[in-house]
């Protein structure tokens, strides 16, 4: 499988982000955007999937099982987490669980992954910042999706974390996943290529 | 459908948790209708003849109070980004959001009004078209409501300009809503076509308003 985006143009009112940008990211194989601030890793990984227009430009799948879209086939995980703090740590994976189609038994899986389990019958509004984090990030195993979009998926993660959130993309890498994470610190994935965006050009490495 | 009835759940269950909204709401009804009468003086009479009027308005308010934050609380922590992004049409997310505040909020309101109908002289021939007509009516209210939340998503404090936005809207729901508890009092004869108007609105609304809410959402999340 394969996503391949050709002639990018993406525009924040009147400013042209990313102009006429050309990529493909291979399963198997992690793709780094990388960055100054501003320059529109965001807006790239939020067109693709699909949450912003793209002024111009195509955006699809290769080798996907009937003609799925990228959206249909992503986890995007951006700044903010995804959890209601009303919800105990449990409820919440268990609801996106369920509202993604996963199976019952991934939200023990991925509260273990990401060491939740202790914490699952606390309301997630009482987690620390890093804890809601990894509930966030458990989002990402309790339904399976071929990409994984990771918008600084590090931030504010110890590195005990760190290193559990790299293994697990390293393991959806190894399952023939994709990933595609917008990052300034290095996640520890590999295989793992850069797209360097710059001004409004960018250019891949 | 299961996506769909897992997020109409998720949605009842955070109303009522956290509880905030709708005791907000059905404290500013029982304020409002505790107070009229106290303002107007003891007319029977007098309280009898605008009641419907008043417990249909006061409801609106209430149930307005609540709306701004129909939308909000999935975009401050991020959620409503995966529910744009899923798999579930965004018509249907929409749909069960303003499902979720219909049954979480407006029709404990719409049971309370009979309560607050005492404290307005309503007679009982009154409280079962009193109810009907606002469990009937109460979906318009939620849907079209969910258009202006989606619309002043980002406007801060958006609350009083969904309020301004949407008041036109809800003229048509108020009047024949007003006009079925009315002619149960003064049996005008006017109850039947009334209620089946108000069920012609409310029916439209839940069709047309998701469309319109997806859209708005769509370019909110920009």
């Amino acid at each position: 499988m394969k996503l391949v985006a050709e002639g990018l143009v993406l525009t924040r009112g009147s400013r042209v982000l990313v102009s006429g940008l050309s990529f493909a990211a291979d399963a198997g194989c992690a793709l780094l955007v990388t960055g100054p601030n501003g320059v529109g890793k965001t807006t790239l990984l939020r067109a693709l999937a699909g949450l912003f227009q793209a002024t111009a430009g195509t955006i699809r799948l290769e080798g996907a099982a009937d003609e799925r879209s990228v959206a249909d086939e992503s986890h995007y995980f951006g700044h903010l987490n995804a959890v209601k703090s009303s919800l105990t740590v449990e409820e919440n994976a268990a609801f996106w669980c369920r509202y993604l189609g996963g199976r019952r038994e991934q939200v023990t899986t991925a509260l273990e992954t990401f060491g939740l389990m202790a914490l699952r019958d606390i309301p997630a509004g009482y987690l620390s910042a890093g804890q809601k984090r990894r509930l966030g990030l458990a989002r990402m195993l309790v339904a399976e999706r071929s990409i994984w979009l990771l918008d600084e998926p590090a931030t504010s993660l110890d590195v005990a974390s760190q290193a559990v959130l790299a293994a697990a993309a390293n393991t959806h890498l190894a399952g023939g996943g994709l990933v595609i994470a917008a990052t300034h610190a290095p996640l520890g994935l590999t295989p793992a290529r850069e797209l360097a965006l710059a001004g409004s050009g960018a250019r891949a490495a | 459908m299961s996506a769909f009835g897992e997020l109409l759940k998720r949605d009842v269950l955070i109303t009522w948790r956290e509880g905030g909204a709708v005791g907000t709401a059905l404290g500013f009804y029982v304020m409002v209708i505790t107070l009229l009468p106290l303002g107007i003086g003891p007319d029977l009479n007098l309280l009898q003849r605008i009641a419907p009027g008043l417990l249909w308005v006061a409801l609106l308010l209430a149930a307005l109070l609540s709306l701004g934050r129909l939308f909000e609380i999935d975009l401050e922590d991020g959620s409503l980004d995966v529910l744009v992004a899923s798999s579930l049409p965004l018509e249907a997310v929409a749909v069960a959001k303003c499902l979720a505040h219909w049954l979480s909020t407006a029709v404990p309101l719409a049971l309370l009004a009979p309560v607050l109908g005492l404290l307005l002289n309503l007679p009982l021939d009154a409280y079962g078209p009193l109810v009907l007509s606002m469990l009937i009516g109460t979906p318009a209210v939620s849907f079209i409501g969910g258009i202006g939340a989606a619309l002043t998503l980002r406007a801060r404090r958006g609350g009083v300009l969904l309020a301004l936005l949407m008041l036109p809207l809800f003229v048509p729901t108020l009047i024949f809503g007003i006009e079925t508890v009315s002619s149960a009092i003064v049996d005008s004869g006017a109850f039947g076509p009334s209620i089946l108007i108000l069920s012609a609105i409310s029916l439209a609304s839940v069709v047309l308003a998701p469309v319109a809410i997806a859209a708005a959402l769509r370019l909110q999340v920009q």
